[in-house]
């Protein structure tokens, strides 16, 4: 007993030191006013309970990047995952030839870096010289300002999101396909099921831990939305991308209002355990 | 062969320990400077001569990217790693100072022979004091002018530049009217500086009562914000397009007809625009809200500046001299085209005959600092936001005001308590 002590010891403080202890650090900073000021000397920094929350709830800011959020997450989440099947059954079909070249290419995305891929993005989304505009125009659409106008960045970040991320759960998704017996498929063909009522009563509930699996996964990525914003829009324009994350590290890094910053870090954390439960109680109830 | 990860996991630890050591840190003869973007790589080509002069000290330069340098900066204070010297944007010397950061540089300016107050332009030596101490010594200068189209304008009506404010409205509406461009000027909304000078033009002061509440919704400022917004209402500047990837393309498409911006676009202008468009545009200084041209604008650039951490002060003000001999500030600016701080590095022969940048020595002489509190990056930013939220239309101009002034009010209640503190200890 002693010694598995002993051998989990490294770990063990390792997790401490690097973990545990900023998390407590942040946490107890959440109440104090630390910021720029208090950097420089300690005694600037007030104990000021939970202000910063009482605060943070009387942000408007902190309501529309909670707003954006959710936006992201209730329209990106879904469609991310829809996508990402539909591009699985796709692959998994007996009719698709070069199977592994498709599969790289939709996977592409994922491991290209965010940095690189915006650069693109940028063009994509250019108002004027814009590929993304080129192709409206056929089909008689008047150009949009992607990233300027408020009503369309968020679309248009949604939309390079679940182009970027979709390949992961799509490799998830081939895996839970190819794991369904080929004679539940002979069996429903027997009985005279097309297509779609195959897909639908045989498919769909035999991918039902996976589905579940990719859900609870996506959604925490997806309330953890911030590369996109942070390198495409900024936030804008009208903070209409600002999502909490961003707003976390506007106000941490860029204002250095530390104190206010962790609250907001621990809100996010509350909303993410609340959605972990609800999907957990919901796969139970799939009993898994 | 079989890896051995004991002796893998012994070399991994001791390279991790000899990081942490640090070495250079101890090296009393190299002075550590860092510099952002172009000058940080254009620094290095002065330094040799430095070192003939010197070869008792060494120099060794970090490039940082403007886009990081600030939390980079506040990092390395934080983690006590910061340089000898630094590069340092001066509306940042505010904040710095107020961390105990930087050292004041008044005993080591009195005996210089190189570096003194009147060698160099008044209102930015400004930006370097606080409460009379000086803080950082002005390495280039940044202002904002007018850049505008020169055949355009002239088509309109006006083969002078607009004087001001009025005419400069005026010649909008013609640009526009005549549809002589799609619109008459770019106004970036995501930039804090247009509400800011026009404010600072018409006389408003943006704090009030020793800078600790916003005076945002004073009369001067409402009165030059009205004025800006007045370009979006009439349609005169463009709402939508902040993401103007290539400005340089709509200027020469005529897309706008003038911009106000710095004289890092005097030399990205000259390269980047068509060669037909060379002898079509122009700079001129900005237009005044009365008849009191020219009218102010924002007293910018990077100040020099010495770390309190730093125990090679000597050798550390030796370069920053270097930097600021007449002959260094020229070459630095055939370097990078960074304008000179020093105004006798001014009649260098390459800036005395270039028209468009006499246009930025008639500006330098009247600038005017933003307000020196260190919390100033996060109003601009405020600022900055509220202007874009009053040009969509989406908050009434003297609410967005309001809001503003308000946010400042929060953003400076630290402030406040600690002017309350400072007074009870006295």
């Amino acid at each position: 007993m002693r010694s598995a002590y002993l051998f989990l010891a490294p770990a063990m403080t390792a997790i401490l030191i690097f973990f545990a202890l900023p998390i407590l650090a942040a946490f107890l900073m959440s109440f104090t006013d630390f910021d720029i000021y208090s950097l420089g000397d300690w005694s600037r920094a007030r104990f000021i309970g939970l202000d910063n929350y009482w605060n943070l709830l009387k942000d408007p800011l902190f309501w529309k990047a909670l707003k954006n959020t959710f936006y992201f997450v209730l329209v990106g989440g879904p469609l991310s995952i829809t996508v990402s099947l539909g591009a699985a059954v796709l692959l998994n079909s007996k009719l698709v030839q070069f199977k592994g070249l498709f599969r790289l290419a939709f996977f592409a995305p994922v491991v290209t870096t965010l940095v690189a891929v915006a650069v693109v993005w940028r063009y994509v989304y250019h108002p004027r010289f814009g590929l993304m505009n080129y192709l409206l125009g056929f089909f008689g659409i008047n150009p949009v300002d992607w990233l300027g106008d408020p009503t369309w960045a968020m679309p248009a970040l949604i939309i390079l999101a679940v182009w970027k991320n979709f390949g992961y759960n799509m490799i998830i998704f081939i895996a839970g396909l190819q794991n369904i017996p080929e004679e539940l498929y002979e069996a429903a063909k027997m009985d005279g099921a097309g297509p779609f009522q195959q897909f639908w009563n045989i498919t769909l509930p035999m991918l039902a831990p996976t589905t579940l699996f990719v859900a609870i996964i996506t959604m925490i990525g997806y309330f953890q939305f911030f590369a996109e914003p942070y390198v495409m829009t900024q936030g804008g324009p009208l903070n209409s991308t600002l999502s909490i994350v961003l707003l976390m590290y506007q106000e941490g890094f860029r204002a250095w209002r530390m104190g206010y910053s962790a609250a907001v870090a621990f809100v996010l954390f509350f909303i993410i355990l609340i959605g972990s439960l609800i999907q957990f109680r919901l796969q139970k109830d799939v009993n898994l | 062969m079989k890896i051995r990860i004991g002796q893998l996991f012994a070399v991994f630890m001791a390279l991790v320990i000899l990081a942490g050591c640090n070495p250079k840190r101890s090296d009393p003869n190299t002075v550590e400077i860092w510099a952002m973007g172009a000058e940080g790589e254009h620094i290095q080509e002065l330094i040799p001569e430095f070192q003939r002069r010197n070869p008792d000290i060494e120099v060794s330069v970090q490039v940082i990217p403007w886009s990081a340098a600030h939390e980079k900066l506040i990092t390395a204070y934080a983690g006590e790693s910061t340089p000898d010297i630094c590069q340092l944007g001066n509306t940042w010397i505010p904040e710095f100072q107020a961390l105990n950061a930087i050292i004041p540089l008044d005993s080591l300016v009195h005996t210089s022979k190189i570096i003194n107050a009147d060698s160099y332009f008044s209102g930015i030596w400004q930006t370097n004091l606080l409460d009379s101490t000086v803080y950082g010594i002005p390495w280039y200068v940044d202002t904002r002018v007018l850049f505008y189209r020169k055949d355009l304008l002239e088509k309109a009506g006006y083969p002078q530049p607009p004087k001001s404010w009025e005419e400069w409205k005026k010649a909008s509406r013609v640009l526009a009217d005549r549809e002589l461009a799609r619109y008459a000027m770019l106004i970036p909304l995501n930039d804090w500086r247009y509400p800011i000078i026009f404010g600072l033009q018409n006389g408003a002061g943006l704090l009030r009562d020793g800078s600790q509440y916003g005076d945002f919704s004073g009369e001067r400022f409402q009165e030059a914000f009205n004025y800006l917004m007045g370009f979006f209402r009439d349609g005169l500047s463009p709402l939508g397009m902040t993401e103007i990837t290539n400005i340089y393309q709509g200027f020469a498409d005529g897309y706008y007809a003038m911009i106000v911006t710095g004289p890092w676009n005097l030399g990205e202008f000259s390269r980047r625009l068509p060669p037909e468009m060379e002898d079509k545009w122009a700079t001129a200084p900005l237009p005044s809200p009365d008849s009191t041209y020219p009218g102010l604008s924002l007293a910018g650039g990077s100040s020099l500046v010495i770390f309190r951490q730093s125990k090679k002060v000597e050798k550390a003000w030796k370069l920053i001299e270097y930097l600021s001999t007449v002959e260094t500030q020229s070459q630095f600016y055939e370097l990078v085209g960074d304008l000179p701080a020093r105004v006798e590095s001014w009649q260098d022969s390459s800036l005395a005959n270039n028209s468009r940048v006499h246009a930025f020595y008639t500006q330098l002489q009247h600038v005017t600092p933003t307000p020196k509190v260190p919390e100033w990056e996060q109003i601009a930013y405020k600022v900055q936001q509220y202007t874009e939220s009053a040009a969509y239309g989406e908050l009434e101009e003297e609410q967005a005001l309001k809001n503003l002034d308000s946010d400042v009010d929060k953003l400076l209640e630290k402030r406040r308590w600690l002017l309350e503190e400072s007074a009870k200890d006295e």
